[in-house]
């Protein structure tokens, strides 16, 4: 599903590697938490899964695609198996809930019968059914969170990324969120979450890949937040 | 592509940015108008200049028989068999001559009805009542004077013309409108150019918020920029039908109606409807295609795909 061959990130005018050297394969169906402090690469390892940039040195692999090799204008066909969601949800401020989830459907050029059978469908297993025709400034943090996740599962995506989806949300809320991606992945779909939260990562027992200043200091299957000395 | 989508996502670009798009329209009509006005310009100076006019510089008109009765240089009756060839071998012998044409009665009727075809003076006119001429290139356009010297009061010839001295001053003026005006059309195209740029940027900025989603959703890099494309291209378009309704305006206001001059100068022919309305295509296309074209160029830099 994702394989990392050796793989470093510069940015450019930056001395400092993002990532250095790693190498790891996450497999169809896996749960796993990506853990470090900020500044530790998470956020880089995650935008190259999503080809939002190039490795420098190495390979990432995604869905069996060798991502240096796929031309610019495929990138957007890759990222219609990803879902991704975000700690700021990034919803549009002035679009029904409905039409939130929709416009994933409509920008790729869904038939309008497949969103309309589509969308209440993926409302209902986020929890939501009822609220299609809320704006998100009505609902609550996890809510709007579970609309972001319905928008990222209305194309049934075979990888799930998440960059610290429960950072916004307080911990019973979170929990239920953690919930949900659970569900998702029992579903077959695999998803990468990174996170900060050492209770949801201890509680879930899931593989847990660390990093530290750009390197891969562990993965561990069933692990926890820090170290067991 | 869902039409209704990309439309809706056009409307609600164009309202968001509505003094924006008024400035583009008003520089793309404008420069179009100044642009369709300069070919129209360049149009009447070729109808102005007529058959002969950039082939010779100098005529020799001969006198034909109702000339006999009026012209005082035509006295002595319209002109012979002898008398024209005593003056074609004398062109020919002359150094500065380059090139003679002889233009007959028909020709001359030919000619005439190809520049002023419409005119209620060209309808009532017969073969005979044209002249026949002698249509001379020189080596050197300056040496007008030879000819006329050797030529003017002659028996047979009716007058001798300097083709360019007539019409110089006049082609001159216009000309120098002409390029006036197509100063003005590039100065006023950069600007709309410019404000199509700008106008992209600050749209692309307004909606990073969605053309993020996209992104991230999949949608191809021609479904998000396509909105902003055709946002340009509207506004240009109707940039542009302002420009077409210009100068429709001008030429019932100038030359029909209004200052009326088809009337007033009833010796000059002026371009018609056909030279104005094949001009109209070519400027809806261009204020279509041109803003679409800057858009395009604009998102490369201002809208990450």
């Amino acid at each position: 599903m994702i394989r990392f061959d050796n793989v470093s990130k510069v940015y450019p005018k930056q001395n400092r590697p993002a990532l250095r050297d790693v190498s790891l394969e996450v497999e169809k169906g896996e749960f796993v938490f990506l853990v470090g402090s900020s500044g530790s690469g998470k956020s880089t390892f995650l935008r190259l899964i999503l080809r939002e940039e190039r490795a420098s040195h190495g390979q990432v692999h995604v869905l069996g695609k060798d991502l240096a090799r796929l031309s610019n204008w495929k990138v957007p066909h890759m990222r219609r198996q990803l879902g991704t969601v975000f700690q700021d949800f990034r919803l549009l401020p002035n679009k029904t809930v409905a039409e939130n989830v929709a416009f994933a459907q409509e920008v790729i050029g869904k038939s309008r019968g497949e969103i309309r059978k589509s969308v209440p469908q993926v409302l209902d297993l986020v929890g939501l059914g009822g609220k299609e025709d809320r704006m998100p400034g009505e609902l609550s943090g996890g809510e709007q969170q579970r609309v972001a996740i319905a928008r990222a599962f209305v194309n049934r995506p075979k990888l799930l990324i998440a960059d610290e989806p429960t950072g916004n949300l307080d911990p019973q809320t979170s929990v239920g969120i953690m919930k949900l991606l659970d569900r998702i992945n029992r579903t077959g779909t695999t998803v990468v979450m990174a996170t900060h939260d050492q209770n949801i990562v201890d509680q879930m027992r899931k593989r847990v890949i660390e990093l530290e200043k750009g390197r891969l200091v562990r993965d561990q299957a069933r692990g926890v937040y820090g170290y067991q000395h | 592509m869902r039409a209704q989508f990309v439309l809706s996502e056009i409307g609600v670009g164009l309202r968001r940015n509505l003094t924006m798009t008024f400035a583009v329209i008003v520089s793309v009509a404008l420069s179009l108008a100044l642009f369709g006005g300069s070919l129209l310009m360049s149009d009447q100076v070729n109808t102005m200049k007529g058959y002969w006019y950039d082939k010779v510089n100098v005529s020799v008109f001969l006198c034909n028989k109702s000339d006999a009765e009026s012209d005082p240089n035509c006295a002595k009756g319209a002109v012979t068999e002898d008398q024209k060839k005593q003056i074609m071998a004398d062109l020919d012998e002359m150094s500065v001559v380059e090139k003679v044409t002889y233009e007959s009665q028909d020709e001359a009727y030919k000619h005439y009805k190809e520049q002023f075809g419409d005119s209620p003076l060209a309808s009532s006119l017969t073969p005979d009542q044209m002249q026949e001429s002698y249509r001379i290139k020189l080596k050197d356009p300056e040496k007008y004077q030879v000819i006329a010297t050797a030529f003017d009061g002659r028996d047979g010839v009716q007058s001798v013309q300097d083709q360019k001295g007539i019409l110089d001053n006049l082609f001159g003026l216009l000309n120098g409108m002409n390029w006036a005006a197509r100063a003005i059309m590039a100065l006023m195209l950069v600007v709309a150019l410019m404000l199509i740029v700008n106008t992209v940027r600050v749209s692309a900025f307004s909606r990073r918020r969605e053309t993020g989603i996209m992104r991230l959703v999949g949608a191809s890099g021609f479904y998000i920029q396509a909105p902003f494309i055709m946002e340009a291209a509207v506004a240009g378009l109707i940039g542009g039908g302002v420009a077409c309704a210009f100068l429709v305006a001008a030429r019932y206001l100038i030359i029909d109606h209004g200052l009326a001059l088809s009337e007033k100068l009833t010796l000059i022919n002026f371009i018609g409807w056909d030279a104005v309305l094949t001009k109209l295509p070519l400027i809806l296309a261009t204020s279509l295609l041109m803003p679409a074209l800057a858009a395009f160029f604009a998102l490369r830099k201002y809208l990450k795909v």
